[in-house]
C-alpha cells in the first residue's frame, strides 16, 4: 500500500510525494481528516489527486494513503428512491450524522448494510449459472430487483436458499466456494459488460407532444437539450423523468440548484406514474451534487449515475438517465485541468473533453444483457447543456452534437413569450425517425410519419412566409398562404405548447397526440378545399370549431377530440351553405 | 485541523509580489485557506489568505492590497484559522467594513459566535421547499415573476439604470401576507460609490428600518480584494440571524460585477488559464458558493432570500457575469434602457424576466387560483404585441388587422399601467385587477391560456353581468 505526504495544495487538487506503487484512478484518503480523493495523474513518485471534499485546512506534510481500489459504487437492493451525492454517499444519512450542512471526512456506504431483504431464489443447487444469470429476486417497492451473478463469476450452484438477508450476506455458494451476495461493487469509470448492442427501434414515450411526435428519441438512444438560462432545461428534464415509459429513472443534478433538488424530492413521492399507478419516487434514483458542493465530486457524479443505470439495465429493465447539466460536468473537468496546468484546448477546456463526452454518451444503448436468458435492457441518456450566453457554438454543445441522436434546441425567444416547452422546431432534429417509423405504424397509425412530415413542412413554410410578412406586410400574401399562417399558429399554440404544470395537459398519451394533430391537419384540408370552391377566407377563420380545437389539450377523452372532425365538416357546410 | 502551536513563526521570506498576491518561501506547517497577518515595514498590519501552497512556496492574497509591501522587511505570520467573522444579534443597525470590522465609529460588537465565512454547503436533503409568497408591491414582480421566501432573484441592471431604487423599494415594501414575523436585511456593498451606499442608508432611515439592517460596506475606494470576503461575511451573518435567531433575512448584494472583477484580478495575478473574457474558469463554482447560500432549512424558522444586483457591461445579458448568475439563481429581473428612456419606473423588461420558484408561491390560498393563467396570458399577449411593433416599423399600422391593432394597444397600455407604477405599493389584488382590465382589451377567444371557468369568474365583463 502506497503512503505518501502532501507536497502541494491548490483548491480541489492536492499533490502527494513518495507515492510509488499507487495506481491511476485509485481512491486515496488525504490528510488527518481522511478526505476522499482520486489519483488523476502519476509523475514518477508524485501523485496528483482530485479531492472530493473541501481542502481548506489541509497542511503540507500530512499523509496520503491509497485504498488500492478505484472509485466504485455499491449495487444492490436499497438503491431505489435513494438520494446520493456525487460519490454515492446517501444524503439523508449525512443529515443524520453531520447535520444540515455537509461537513468533511465522512464516509458512509451507499447501501444500508443493516437492513434485511426478503430473497427468493430462482435457481436450485446443481444448476449451472454464468455471468449475469439471475439467481433470485428481492422485491423493492413494486420493482423486482434481480440478483445476478457478477459479470466475472459463474459455476455450478452448491447451496442457495431464500430468506432474509442483508446486502453483505452470502445467499448462494458455488461449487468452487465463491459466494454471491445481494450486493456487487463496480468501478464507475468502467462500463458494465453486456452481450451485444442492439439497434434502437423502440421509441421512448414521454407524453410530450413535441418530443414524441416531432422529435422522438429511442430507448437506448441519446438526446441533448441545450439552452440558455431560463429556457426550461430543468423543467424539460424533470418532465422527462416524470413521464418516460421506463421502469427506472436515474436523475443526476450535476452542479445545479439546491432548491430544484428539493423540488424533485418533495414532488416525486406525491406524483404517480401514469403507467403503474405507483409513486414516481419508487422508480427513481437521485444523484444531487449541487453547484456549491465540491467540484471533483461533481465530475464523478455522472459516472456514479450511469453505473447505477447500467446495473438496472443488466437486469433487463429500460432505464432513462437525465443528466442536468453536462456543462457543469465539463466545467468541473476544466477546473481540475486548469489546476493541473494542462495545456488548454478551446475556451480553456481540456483537449480530452470531446473523447470523455463521447465515452459517456456511448454508455447509452439497448443491449442483450449478459446471462443465458438473453433478456434485453436499455439506457437512454438525456443530457442538458448550458451554453454560456445561449451560444451553441461553444465546445460542450458542439461536441455533444456530434454524438447525440436527438437534438432538442431550446430557444430564448420562445421562452420569453412563454411558449413552453421552448423547443425550437426548426433547429431541432431526430436521427431516429426511420428506426421508429415501423413501431409507430404498428402501434399508432400508418399515417403517423406522413402527418409528422406535413406538420414539419407547414412549420418550415411559416418561417419563409414570416420573412415575407416582415418585408411587405400580411396583406400581400395570397389567401392560401394566409391560411397556412393560420394553421401554423394553431399548430404552435394548440399542439406544440404543453403546460408541464397542468393536471391534464402535462401528460399527453400517444393516441391523443395523434388525434390532436389529425384534427388540426383535417381543419387545414377543409379550409383549403372550401377556398378552392370559392369561399372567402374571412368566413372560414371565424368558425366556432376553432375554439374547440384550442381547447383540445384540456380534454381527457380521445373520443371528444375525434368528434371535432365531424364538427369541422358541419361548420364548413354551414358556411358554404350560407 | 491540526492542533495549533502556541509559538507562531514569523516569516520574512516574501520573495515576489504581484498585484494582490505575495509569494512567501520556505513555509512550514501552514494549511490551505488559513489567514495570514502581514506586518509592513512601517508597522501597518494587513490580513491575507493562503490560496496555494507547496513545499517551498505559499501564495497569499492580501485583502487590503499590496502597496507598501517589500520583499525585505515585511513579515508574515499565520494564524492557523480559516477566515472567520464574529457575529451576534447586536449587529442589526450597525455598519461594518467588507471584512466585518465596525466602521460606524461605534463599539466592537459582543460576539455570540465565531464563524468561518466560507460556510458549508447545505445538504440538499435538509433543505425545505420555498413556499411562502412575498408581496413586494411591484406588479411586474408579484404578478409575473413572483418572489418566494428562500429564493435568490437577482436584478440585472445596466450602468445608470435605477436598480438601487428598485432594490430599496423591494426592501421597503416586502411583506408576507397575513404574518407579522420578524425580518432583517443584510446589505453588502461591493465597490459601489459612497453616493449609492448613502442612498440605501437614507432610504432605510426614512422608513425606520435602519435598526433591522446590517451593513457591510466595501466602497469603490476600499481595497478590491476585500470584496472577495464581503458577500461571504454578509451571508455568514445572515445564516446566523436566520438559523440561530429565526429571522427572515433579505440579503441584498450589490454590485456582483465588481465582485467578479476582483475575482478576475486575483486569477490574472496567479497566471491562471483564463476562461471567457478573462474571468477564471471556476467563476461558476465560486458564484454558486455565494448564491446557493439562500434557502430554507427543514425545522428552522428563519430563511434567507437573496437579491443580488449586478450591472451588465454594455447591457449585454450574455456577458459572463449575468450569464453565470442566471444559470445559478432562480430567475432574474431585467431592467431595460429602452423603457427607462420612455420614463417607466421601474423599467422592468418583463420578457427576459423569470422566477423559477413562482409556482411554489402562487395559487389558491397563497395568491389566487387564476394567477398562473393570468400571468401566462399577459406574457403571451405582450410578447405578441411587442413583435407587432417591429412589423409596424416596416409596414405601418394601417397594414395590421383589427385584432393586431388591439394587441398593439394592449402592449402599450401594459407597459404604462401594469409595469410602470413609481412608488405605489400595490396589493396583489390590485395587480390582478389591472391585469384583467388589460386583458379585457382583447377578444375573449384570444385568451387561450386562461381556463374557461376563470374567465367566467374574473373577466371584468362577466363580473359586471353577474354583479348586475
Amino acid at each position: 500500500m502506497a503512503e505518501g505526504l502532501i507536497s502541494r495544495i491548490t483548491g480541489p487538487v492536492v499533490v502527494a510525494e513518495h507515492m510509488l506503487g499507487a495506481k491511476m484512478y485509485d481512491i486515496v484518503t488525504v490528510g488527518n481528516e481522511q478526505l476522499n480523493g482520486e489519483i488523476i495523474r502519476l509523475d514518477a513518485d508524485e501523485a496528483v489527486i482530485q479531492v472530493y471534499e473541501d481542502t481548506a485546512g489541509l497542511t503540507i506534510g500530512e499523509s496520503v494513503v491509497t485504498t488500492e481500489l478505484p472509485l466504485s459504487v455499491e449495487l444492490g437492493p436499497g438503491l431505489i428512491s435513494s438520494i446520493y451525492d456525487g460519490v454515492q454517499r446517501p444524503l439523508p444519512e449525512l443529515v443524520k450524522q453531520t447535520g444540515n450542512f455537509i461537513s468533511r471526512g465522512v464516509t458512509i456506504p451507499g447501501l444500508d448494510h443493516e437492513k434485511k431483504w426478503e430473497f427468493v431464489a430462482t435457481v436450485k443447487p446443481g444448476d449451472t449459472v454464468g455471468p449475469g444469470d439471475i439467481i433470485g429476486t428481492v422485491r423493492e417497492y413494486h420493482i423486482e430487483h434481480r440478483i445476478m451473478v457478477p459479470p466475472t463469476g459463474g459455476g455450478v450452484v452448491r447451496e442457495i436458499s431464500g430468506g432474509e438477508y442483508t446486502v453483505d450476506d452470502t445467499v448462494c455458494i458455488l461449487e468452487d466456494g465463491t459466494g454471491i451476495t445481494l450486493m456487487q461493487r463496480w468501478p464507475v469509470r468502467k462500463g458494465r459488460p453486456y452481450r451485444k448492442k442492439l439497434d434502437p427501434t423502440l421509441p421512448l414515450l414521454t407524453g410530450q407532444r413535441i418530443f414524441d411526435t416531432l422529435f422522438p428519441v429511442t430507448k437506448g438512444g441519446t438526446a441533448m437539450i441545450p439552452g440558455g438560462f431560463g429556457t426550461g432545461k430543468t423543467v424539460s428534464e424533470q418532465t422527462l423523468a416524470k413521464w418516460s415509459d421506463t421502469q427506472i429513472v436515474v436523475y443526476i443534478g450535476c452542479g445545479e440548484r439546491g432548491n430544484e433538488m428539493t423540488d424533485v424530492l418533495t414532488e416525486f413521492p406525491e406524483l404517480t406514474d401514469p403507467r403503474t399507478g405507483k409513486p414516481l419516487i419508487h422508480r427513481t434514483i437521485l444523484i444531487a451534487n449541487t453547484s456549491n458542493m465540491p467540484v471533483a465530486a461533481r465530475e464523478a457524479s455522472i459516472y456514479t449515475g450511469i453505473t447505477i443505470g447500467e446495473y438496472f439495465r443488466d437486469m433487463g429493465y429500460d432505464v432513462a438517465l437525465m443528466a442536468d447539466s453536462t456543462s457543469r460536468w465539463g466545467e468541473a473537468l476544466r477546473e481540475v485541468s486548469g489546476r493541473l496546468e494542462e495545456m488548454p484546448g478551446e475556451e480553456g477546456y481540456p483537449a480530452y473533453l470531446a473523447s470523455r463526452l463521447a465515452a459517456f454518451y456511448e454508455r447509452a444503448g439497448r443491449v442483450t444483457c449478459l446471462g443465458t436468458d438473453e433478456r434485453m435492457g436499455s439506457i437512454t441518456i438525456v443530457g442538458a447543456v448550458s451554453p454560456p450566453g445561449g451560444d451553441f457554438s461553444e465546445p460542450i454543445t458542439q461536441n455533444t452534437l456530434r454524438i447525440a441522436g436527438t437534438f432538442w434546441a431550446l430557444d430564448t425567444t420562445l421562452a420569453h413569450a412563454r411558449h413552453f416547452p421552448a423547443i425550437n422546431w426548426i433547429k431541432s432534429y431526430s436521427l431516429y425517425l426511420d428506426s421508429v417509423q415501423e413501431w409507430f405504424a404498428d402501434h399508432v397509425s400508418e399515417d403517423w410519419r406522413e402527418l409528422r412530415e406535413r406538420t414539419m413542412y407547414l412549420l418550415q413554410k411559416e418561417v419563409e412566409l414570416q420573412e415575407i410578412v416582415q418585408l411587405v406586410g400580411p396583406d400581400a400574401l395570397p389567401e392560401s398562404e394566409k391560411a397556412i399562417l393560420e394553421i401554423t399558429r394553431m399548430l404552435r399554440e394548440d399542439f406544440l405548447q404543453q403546460s408541464a404544470y397542468d393536471a391534464v395537459d402535462s401528460f399527453c398519451p400517444l393516441d391523443k397526440q395523434y388525434w390532436m394533430l389529425k384534427v388540426i391537419l383535417a381543419y387545414h384540408d377543409a379550409i383549403m378545399k372550401a377556398m378552392d370552391r370559392g369561399t372567402s377566407i374571412k368566413l372560414l377563420l371565424d368558425l366556432p370549431v376553432k375554439s374547440e380545437i384550442a381547447r383540445m389539450k384540456e380534454r381527457e377523452d380521445v373520443n371528444d377530440i375525434k368528434a371535432i372532425l365531424g364538427q369541422i365538416d358541419e361548420n364548413m357546410s354551414s358556411v358554404e351553405g350560407a | 485541523m491540526q492542533q495549533k502551536s502556541l509559538v507562531s513563526k514569523e516569516y520574512k521570506t516574501v520573495n515576489y509580489v504581484s498585484g494582490p498576491l505575495i509569494f512567501v518561501e520556505r513555509l512550514e506547517g501552514v494549511s490551505f485557506g488559513e489567514i495570514a497577518r502581514i506586518t509592513l515595514p512601517n508597522g501597518e498590519m494587513r490580513t491575507g489568505q493562503v490560496l496555494d501552497i507547496s513545499k517551498d512556496l505559499g501564495v497569499i492574497q492580501v485583502y487590503e492590497g499590496t502597496s507598501g509591501i517589500d520583499d525585505l522587511k515585511t513579515t508574515v505570520t499565520f494564524t492557523g484559522d480559516p477566515p472567520c467573522i464574529y457575529v451576534s444579534h447586536g449587529m442589526l443597525g450597525r455598519v461594518f467594513n467588507g471584512v466585518g470590522i465596525p466602521r460606524d465609529g461605534g463599539p466592537e460588537i459582543i460576539p455570540e459566535a465565531h464563524l468561518d465565512i466560507n460556510g458549508m454547503p447545505i445538504n440538499p436533503y435538509a433543505r425545505d421547499k420555498p413556499a411562502d409568497f412575498i408581496q413586494t408591491g411591484i406588479s411586474a414582480i408579484d404578478g409575473l415573476n413572483t418572489l418566494v421566501r428562500g429564493q435568490k432573484l437577482p436584478i440585472f441592471s445596466g450602468a445608470g439604470l435605477p436598480a438601487s431604487e428598485l432594490a430599496a423599494q423591494i426592501a421597503r415594501q416586502t411583506k408576507v401576507l397575513g404574518e407579522g414575523e420578524k425580518f432583517a436585511v443584510v446589505f453588502a456593498a461591493m465597490g459601489i460609490t459612497y453616493k449609492e451606499a448613502s442612498f440605501f442608508m437614507r432610504d432605510f432611515e426614512r422608513t425606520g428600518a435602519l435598526e433591522r439592517v446590517v451593513f457591510f460596506m466595501n466602497l469603490a475606494d476600499d481595497p478590491t480584494i476585500e470584496r472577495i470576503a464581503t458577500p461571504r461575511c454578509a451571508l455568514t451573518t445572515a445564516e446566523f440571524l436566520a438559523y440561530t435567531h429565526g429571522l427572515h433575512v433579505l440579503v441584498i448584494l450589490t454590485d456582483m460585477t465588481n465582485y467578479c472583477e476582483a475575482l478576475r484580478e486575483i486569477s490574472t495575478a496567479r497566471e491562471e488559464v483564463p476562461g471567457r473574457r478573462g474571468y477564471p474558469g471556476y467563476m461558476y463554482t465560486d458564484l454558486a458558493s455565494i448564491y446557493e447560500r439562500a434557502g430554507r432549512i427543514q425545522g428552522k424558522k428563519g430563511s434567507i432570500t437573496q437579491i443580488p444586483i449586478l450591472t451588465m457591461p454594455d447591457d449585454d445579458i450574455t456577458h459572463p457575469v449575468p450569464d453565470l448568475t442566471g444559470y445559478i439563481t432562480e430567475g432574474q429581473i431585467v431592467l431595460s434602457r429602452d423603457l427607462f428612456r420612455r420614463g417607466l419606473t421601474p423599467p422592468i423588461d418583463v420578457l427576459p424576466c423569470l422566477s423559477r420558484l413562482m409556482n411554489l408561491g402562487i395559487g389558491p390560498e397563497k395568491t389566487r387560483e387564476d394567477h398562473r393563467n393570468v400571468a401566462d396570458q399577459l406574457y403571451a399577449s405582450y410578447a405578441y404585441g411587442r413583435d407587432l411593433r417591429r412589423l409596424v416599423a416596416i409596414v405601418g399600422e394601417e397594414a395590421l388587422t383589427e385584432l393586431d391593432k388591439k394587441y398593439l394597444y394592449f402592449a402599450d397600455l401594459f407597459e404604462k399601467e401594469f409595469v410602470s407604477q413609481s412608488n405605489e405599493d400595490r396589493s396583489i389584488e390590485r395587480t390582478f385587477e389591472i391585469g384583467w382590465n388589460l386583458l379585457s382589451i382583447l377578444p375573449e377567444t384570444e385568451l387561450k391560456r386562461i381556463k374557461m371557468n376563470f374567465i367566467e369568474k374574473y373577466h371584468p365583463e362577466h363580473k359586471d353581468t353577474t354583479g348586475a
